[in-house]
């Protein structure tokens, strides 16, 4: 498939797969049309953060790329990062108080040598030798090589200074993560979607960038609610299939009341749940393993979606156009079997849509097979998001 | 039955207790009145404004976050709403009240350099363009959370009065009047409310800089108009749990 590589040419392709392999092919003007009065659209209104961070290795004077990954559970403890089951049932345990449970200091990041994001990830040198306790000049901001964490380029920084200090100089130096598809230098409002909020996230929710003011408009015209919950996406991709494999990072979410309150009425109503990209799916299905009811607050989502995957809450997503082997395409076989989503991408080479954050989009509604389901009335019928 | 005034009075203050508040031009005449007035009130307050000593000093003194950044420089908007939203979680007014007179001393249109008015326009007029469509996210979040979410526009009489002189001012102060007006339109449905202030002839260092012979004993003190906006606020935004447990009380 194409790359998109700009993000001053929105593509504005819609492929629809729906719940028995069909395609259709659309544009994305037309997601104005789909889904029907009750559903709920669900967004992921996380803002990202600039962070690509270039400076020196203090203690070899080299250069360095530090790109901040995830969050650290408050407390300290690392789930998937650290791979130790144990440490894992401690990273869901939210301290009372804490907004989105995360130490706002330190950050899971990935170490890169010289170059920048013109090179692809998987050919940049490794960074220099990192130990505990290495200072690194980033711009205005110093970092602390807390710990590594089983490989040479994943380390736990702690920022010294204040939060303000952190802030201003992630304003001032920090650049949004980008990779080689796109050459251009991206600024914070190409990766900013229009529901961008809290400043939480590390790479764009970009399934986002397919919504704007005038399609929600729509939507609530016809009795179509948009809700949105905070998910904090992590970094996609470090070049390194080792670290990819152990990707996403458990990455804390918040789901407001009221967001959980519409989902949970809608569904016991018939109504269907729409995610808008994949970290949605996490952190709805997250925060749904008990019993299939949508718990308000903050937690961590841990763990991979895939084939395996029963969905509890959300009907159908949409999403960019992932490619076999991704790890958000993993996250897709628990919409479609691996057939369907073959002959998609297919299809969607053949027809020239584009991939990546700034390209096509994708909705793919649920196979039957992959519900779990007991308590919902049974609504999901061909051409349920009808209307195209 | 007697006005219980005390209880009036506890009513007003609690009801912006936590309400997140970013202004503009914060440092200074009726922004720094702002800042102070709705720290008072219990307002978590973020303030913008272009010179690093000044913004520490206003920091210090009113316990705000104090935020550098030129509202005037589209590369700057990005960054400030980055750490608007970074330090209050979310928002759910914005005070777009940093203002450029344009050229200074005041000049008619013909005598006015090009750069005065782009200078005006970009700080008055596409600064808090820039900065609201940065920040409709969190102004939308908050509004969905039925927090409410209203955007204040600092305007003026010469948005609507032909004063010779004031051009470039002017001009860009009604285009930022009728932007409010028709963004108040648009995004009613997004439960986000728009207003344009008018806060009259303040006793600010801007009025001196236009007019140094003004008397400033006949201008009215920034601190009033501060405290008539600080109103419009209380009206403006649904109300807070704390207020509705005062007046339950």
């Amino acid at each position: 498939m194409i790359a998109a590589d700009s993000p001053d040419r929105p593509s504005g392709k819609l492929m629809v797969v729906d719940a028995h392999g069909g395609f259709r092919h659309r544009q994305r003007a037309d997601l104005a049309a789909l889904f029907q009065p009750g559903d709920v659209v669900v967004a992921n209104d996380a803002a990202t953060l600039p962070a690509s961070l270039r400076g020196t290795h203090a203690p070899s004077g080299d250069p360095i790329e530090i790109r901040l990954a995830g969050w650290v559970p408050a407390g300290g403890k690392l789930g998937m990062v650290a791979g130790d089951q144990r440490q894992r049932s401690a990273a869901r345990r939210i301290p009372p108080g804490s907004v989105v449970g995360r130490d706002a200091g330190r950050f899971i990041a990935i170490a890169f040598g010289q170059g920048d994001h013109r090179t692809p990830t998987e050919d940049r040198p490794p960074p220099p030798a990192l130990f505990p306790g290495d200072r690194i000049q980033l711009g205005p901001l110093v970092a602390v090589v807390n710990r590594l964490l089983n490989h040479p380029r994943l380390l736990v920084l702690c920022f010294l200074g204040t939060r303000a200090d952190l802030l201003a100089g992630l304003a001032r130096h920090g650049r949004p993560i980008q990779y080689a598809h796109v050459p251009k230098p991206l600024a914070l409002w190409d990766v900013w979607t229009n529901l961008a909020a809290d400043p939480v996230a590390f790479e764009p929710p970009s399934a986002g960038f397919a919504l704007d003011w005038r399609l929600l408009s729509a939507w609530r015209r016809r009795g179509i609610t948009l809700t949105t919950l905070t998910h904090a996406a992590g970094i996609s991709s470090t070049g390194d299939p080792t670290l990819d494999r152990r990707l996403p990072f458990d990455e804390p979410y918040t789901i407001p009341p009221r967001t959980a309150a519409s989902i949970n009425r809608a569904m016991a109503k018939g109504g269907r749940i729409v995610a808008i990209g994949t970290t949605v799916v996490r952190a709805l299905e997250s925060a749904a393993k008990a019993d299939g009811i949508v718990k308000p607050g903050s937690g961590f989502a841990s763990g991979r979606i895939g084939q395996a995957s029963r969905l509890r809450i959300v009907d159908a997503i949409l999403t960019g156009m992932h490619q076999p082997g991704e790890s958000h395409f993993e996250l897709l076989r628990a919409f479609a079997d691996a057939q369907d989503l073959n002959r998609a991408t297919s299809e969607a080479t053949e027809r020239g849509y584009r991939a990546h954050e700034f390209g096509d989009v994708m909705l793919i509604e649920r196979r039957e097979q992959n519900w779990v389901g007991g308590c919902r009335p049974t609504v999901a019928v061909a051409g349920a998001f009808g209307s195209y | 039955m007697p006005v219980n005034l005390d209880k009036a009075e506890t009513v007003t203050a609690s009801s912006l207790r936590g309400r997140r508040i970013a202004i503009t031009g914060g440092t200074s005449g009726l922004g720094l009145a702002l800042v102070r007035q709705l720290r008072d009130q219990g307002a978590r307050v973020a303030f913008v404004a272009r010179t690093a000593e000044a913004v520490d000093r206003t920091a210090k003194q009113t316990d705000a976050i104090g935020i550098t950044g030129d509202v005037g420089r589209k590369d700057d908007i990005y960054p400030l709403a980055l750490q608007i939203t970074g330090h209050l979680g979310g928002l759910d007014v914005l005070i777009n009240n940093a203002s450029s007179l344009g050229p200074v001393p005041l000049a008619p249109l013909a005598d006015t350099q090009c750069e005065d008015l782009e200078r005006a326009l970009g700080v008055n007029l596409l600064g808090p363009f820039r900065l609201t469509k940065a920040l409709m996210g969190a102004l939308a979040a908050s509004a969905r959370e039925a927090r409410g979410a209203l955007v204040i526009n600092i305007s003026s009489d010469a948005a609507v009065n032909a004063y010779p002189n004031w051009g470039a001012y002017s001009a860009s102060k009604a285009a930022l009047r009728h932007m409010t007006a028709i963004w108040n339109a648009e995004a009613q449905d997004d439960g986000i409310r728009f207003l344009a202030v008018d806060p009259r002839d303040m006793d600010t260092p801007l009025h001196a800089a236009a007019d140094p012979d003004a008397d400033p004993a006949m201008l009215k003190r920034p601190e009033v108009s501060a405290a008539e906006i600080v109103d419009r606020i209380v009206e403006g935004l649904p109300p807070s749990p704390a207020r509705l447990e005062a007046v339950r009380s």
